[in-house]
C-alpha cells in the first residue's frame, strides 16, 4: 500500500507532500489535499496558540483504519496523512490530508471522508490558549453530522 | 489486571492519568459503572455520552467485553483535525 501516515510536531512541507503524490505516479490523474491551519478565532474566542495532545498508541492504529475504509469505498493511488502534536502557534498548520486516485471523483470524495473521520475518532484533543487563561475544545455538532453522512 | 487510561480534560478533571484494576467486569459498561461510583466528578464527567472509551487503542461501545490485560481508555470526545 501507498500510505504514509505521520504524528509529529514538527512542521511539513505542502510541495514535498505534493510531490510524494505524484512523483512516479503515471497511473493517477488526480491528486486533492487539505491543509488545516489554526484560526485566530474558534467558537467566539480569540486565540493566542493551541496546544494537541493525542493518545500515542491509538492514533496511528485509528488512522490506517481510516485509510483501509476509505480504499473500501473509492480506487486511490496513494493516500498521505500527516496531523501535528505539541504547542502550535496562530497560522500554523496542523494537518494535512493528500490522496491520488485514477479520476478526480475518487480523490475528493475520500480526501473529505478522510478529514470527517479524523475530526470524530482519530483520538487528538485541542487546548486553546487565551488572554484570560486555557481551555480544552468542545467537539462541534457539526462535525459529527459530516461524518455520519457517510454512513 | 486491565490498565485504564484518561486523557485531556477527562485526565484533569479525574486528577487521574492512569489505572491497574483487576479484571472483575465483564465489559467497558461495567468498568465505566464501577469508576462512575468513585465521587462525583467520576459520576459527571464519565457519564456515557460526555466520555468515550477505547478498548485496546479501538473506540468501543459499552457492550465491549473485558478480558484481563486489556487497556481501556476514556476520553472526552476528540476535536483533532
Amino acid at each position: 500500500m501507498h500510505d504514509h501516515i505521520a504524528i509529529q510536531e514538527q512542521d511539513f512541507s505542502l510541495t514535498q507532500e505534493y510531490q510524494a503524490l505524484r512523483e512516479a505516479n503515471l497511473q493517477d490523474g488526480a491528486i486533492v489535499t487539505f491543509s488545516g491551519t489554526v484560526r485566530d478565532l474558534n467558537q467566539g474566542k480569540r486565540i493566542q496558540s493551541l496546544t494537541l495532545e493525542h493518545y500515542p498508541a491509538m492514533t496511528l492504529k485509528c488512522l490506517q483504519q481510516i485509510v483501509a475504509e476509505a480504499r473500501n469505498r473509492w480506487q486511490l493511488g496513494r493516500v498521505r496523512i500527516i496531523h501535528r502534536v505539541g504547542r502550535l502557534a496562530l497560522g500554523d498548520q496542523i494537518v494535512f490530508v493528500g490522496v491520488s486516485s485514477r479520476h478526480r471523483g475518487d480523490a475528493f470524495a475520500a480526501c473529505e471522508f478522510i478529514m470527517d473521520y479524523l475530526k470524530t475518532r482519530a483520538p487528538f484533543w485541542k487546548k486553546e490558549q487565551t488572554g484570560n487563561g486555557e481551555h480544552w475544545v468542545e467537539a462541534k455538532a457539526e462535525d459529527q453530522r459530516k461524518a455520519d453522512a457517510w454512513k | 489486571m486491565i490498565r485504564v487510561l484518561f486523557f485531556a480534560r477527562l485526565r484533569e478533571v479525574l486528577g487521574c492519568e492512569s489505572l491497574e484494576l483487576p479484571c472483575d467486569f465483564y465489559d467497558l459498561g461495567g468498568l465505566r459503572q464501577a469508576l462512575m461510583a468513585r465521587g462525583p466528578d467520576w459520576q459527571e464527567f464519565l457519564a456515557p455520552g460526555t466520555s468515550l472509551g477505547a478498548v485496546n487503542q479501538t473506540l468501543a461501545k459499552d457492550d465491549v467485553p473485558l478480558q484481563d490485560g486489556d487497556e481501556v481508555a476514556f476520553f472526552p470526545p476528540v476535536t483533532g483535525g
